[in-house]
């Protein structure tokens, strides 16, 4: 499970980082996406996997069995998805808009404020 | 009022200063004056905290009562209180300028419960004791100003959010990527929690890899070189008011990040990448004012030196000394101050000739001597003339680097404040002091269609502000120093956050 989830972890980022490097627009928010997601997995899988063992607190006891997952994790990968979400739509609302004032969705054109 | 209270004020009125704004969107004059009132609230309260910081040291609240390093943690050390007083000035000026600045259509409804956003997550920012904190901090902050950013939806400001928007989001993946690994080896968010896993040398082999990250995360949203392009794609694009709290707080927001960084959580990593540090700060340097030399319009030419000048703070941290720290300390708030009112009295030009490019100004100390001085007082403050507080800043900076035997970077550093003054020069000859090329007739009469006092009032408190920090040099400075001191010796941090609930809310 590590192996398939390390290799993900790599394919996303690869992944994200050739959509980012394109000049389409549209293959710049997939990018921001599978970057985002690669990162997510990243910090769920930090604390390394458990499976089948929740942290839950059996009933009368003060702390979780030993060997459970660590919900900490679990936690800040819930807050940052939900961050990325609000991120990812943002960003595209924003795209959309440049691209509607622009008329094109090439990239490498947007050079206006760089002019020197 | 217990020391708890004091700190979550500071995160407390921003968020109803928000939320009131937010309420009395229809009725735009209560809401202004509702958002002025928030600025001076927090204003207050940050006075409060720096007064009560300077006596106690370090002040730490524990979210809940949950202890360290379980719960969440603020912290006030000398550093993040000198900072939310500054960031709280910044903002107060901010809302009055805004009074005139943004006033057309629907945007007003937006910009003050956005800056009161955008104030929550800087002052989160500095007072935050967790990493993973610190993160959703930047978060507030980065979400509020893309929405700053694009107010108004104009074709330049849309392009330059492009950027500013997909590489502030692809810092925080990179973000979130470095603070997970570090989580994954040391089980552990505190800061201070980290920095006592890490005085353990087996441990620090580790944490190379989420150091780096960390590094180009904080290092983005700072604008180091080479990750500073988002900034003068930007800056100039939106609102002056928002460009002016952009200006002044965000960059530096990156900068007490990485200060943080390199004396608690990561100083075990900090030998390894001195000699990077020193050299992206010179590179940093020479880029940005390079930059700036080519540019002929006002606020493209500041922003230009807002990276410069993120150079000698870098450079101040990358020394290490307790000169060193107090220079980048100093060097923060007084580019703060007058980086935003520099952007100020751009606005005011803008405002009165309808642009910003140097070739199409003039005539302006022949006709508003005032702005003259308004000008004058930041923008040689920048370039670093005695006694104006830029002065004692780069003094700081430069004596620490020949104490450390820099001898190089301190020789780029001298060589930059040069550059720094031509570039203000140019902009002084160009917009003040030659003819106005539309003939003397048509210089006379302003272009002012609305009244200018709620944006002179900002600039002329912000430039006496930089007079008095250069005359009272010697106590801004000693403060400074006390900053220092207290993060050359993280003992006494540590100590605070994770020895006991004293200051715990219950």
């Amino acid at each position: 499970m590590n192996l398939v989830l390390a290799l993900c972890i790599g394919i996303l980022f690869t992944a994200g980082i050739v959509c980012l490097l394109q000049r389409c627009m549209m293959r710049l928010v997939v990018g921001l996406i599978l970057l985002g997601q690669a990162a997510n997995l990243i910090v769920f899988t930090g604390a390394g996997l458990t499976s089948g063992e929740p942290a839950l607190v059996a009933e009368g006891a003060k702390v979780p069995p030993p060997g459970a997952a660590d919900a900490l994790p679990q936690a800040m990968v819930l807050t940052a998805i939900v961050i990325g979400f609000g991120l990812t739509v943002f960003a595209l609302t924003l795209l959309n808009r440049a691209r509607e004032t622009s008329g094109h969705d090439d990239l490498d054109a947007f050079s206006e404020t760089d002019r020197i | 009022m217990s020391d708890a209270t004091i700190i979550f004020l500071q995160l407390v009125i921003p968020v109803a200063g928000a939320v009131v704004c937010l309420a009395t969107g229809r009725a735009p004059r209560v809401q202004r004056v509702c958002g002025v009132l928030g600025s001076i609230a927090a204003l207050m309260a940050a006075v409060l905290l720096v007064a009560r910081v300077d006596d106690a040291g370090v002040l730490a609240a524990q979210a809940s009562g949950w202890a360290a390093p379980y719960g969440i943690t603020l912290v006030a050390d000398r550093l993040a209180a000198g900072m939310v007083l500054v960031a709280a000035l910044v903002g107060l000026a901010t809302a009055v300028y805004g009074l005139r600045d943004v006033t057309d259509g629907r945007l007003p409804w937006t910009f003050y419960p956005l800056l009161h956003f955008l104030l929550l997550g800087v002052q989160g920012a500095f007072l935050t004791g967790d990493l993973f904190n610190l993160y959703v901090w930047f978060e507030v902050m980065l979400v509020a100003s893309f929405v700053l950013l694009t107010l108004g939806n104009g074709r330049a400001q849309l392009e330059g959010a492009l950027k500013y928007v997909v590489l502030n989001i692809l810092a925080s993946a990179l973000f979130l990527v470095g603070a997970g690994m570090l989580y994954g080896k040391l089980g552990t968010l505190n800061m201070a929690d980290i920095a006592i896993k890490l005085q353990d040398p087996s441990e620090v082999a580790l944490l190379h890899t989420s150091g780096i990250l960390l590094l180009a995360a904080f290092g983005l949203k700072a604008g180091i070189f080479p990750l500073f392009f988002w900034l003068p794609a930007s800056y100039h694009t939106p609102r002056v008011a928002v460009s002016a709290v952009f200006a002044g707080l965000l960059t530096k927001v990156g900068v007490y990040a990485l200060i943080r960084g390199y004396t608690l959580f990561l100083s075990g990593t900090f030998e390894d990448l001195r000699s990077l540090l020193i050299w992206t700060a010179v590179a940093t340097m020479v880029v940005g004012v390079l930059g700036a030399a080519a540019h002929f319009e006002v606020r493209r030419i500041l922003s230009f030196h807002i990276v410069s000048q993120i150079g000698y703070m870098v450079l101040g941290l990358a020394l290490m000394t307790p000169l060193a720290l107090a220079g980048a300390v100093f060097y923060i708030g007084h580019h703060i101050i007058v980086k935003t009112n520099l952007f100020f009295v751009g606005g005011i030009i803008e405002e009165m000739r309808g642009s910003g490019e140097l070739g199409r100004l003039g005539g302006l100390y022949r006709n508003h001597p005032w702005l003259a001085v308004l000008f004058f007082v930041p923008a040689f403050s920048l370039g670093g003339i005695p006694p104006l507080s830029g002065f004692w800043a780069k003094l700081a900076i430069v004596e620490a680097g020949l104490e450390a035997e820099a001898w190089v970077a301190t020789a780029f550093a001298l060589g930059v404040g040069i550059l720094t003054l031509f570039s203000m020069t140019k902009i002084w000859m160009e917009a003040f002091w030659k003819a106005d090329p539309r003939g003397e007739e048509a210089a006379a009469r302003t272009g002012a269609r609305k009244p200018l006092a709620p944006l002179v009032l900002p600039a002329a408190a912000f430039a006496t502000i930089t007079v008095v920090i250069g005359l009272a040099g010697g106590e801004m400075f000693a403060y400074a120093m006390r900053a220092a001191d207290q993060l050359m010796d993280n003992a006494i941090y540590i100590r605070t956050v994770l020895g006991g609930l004293e200051g715990g809310v219950p």
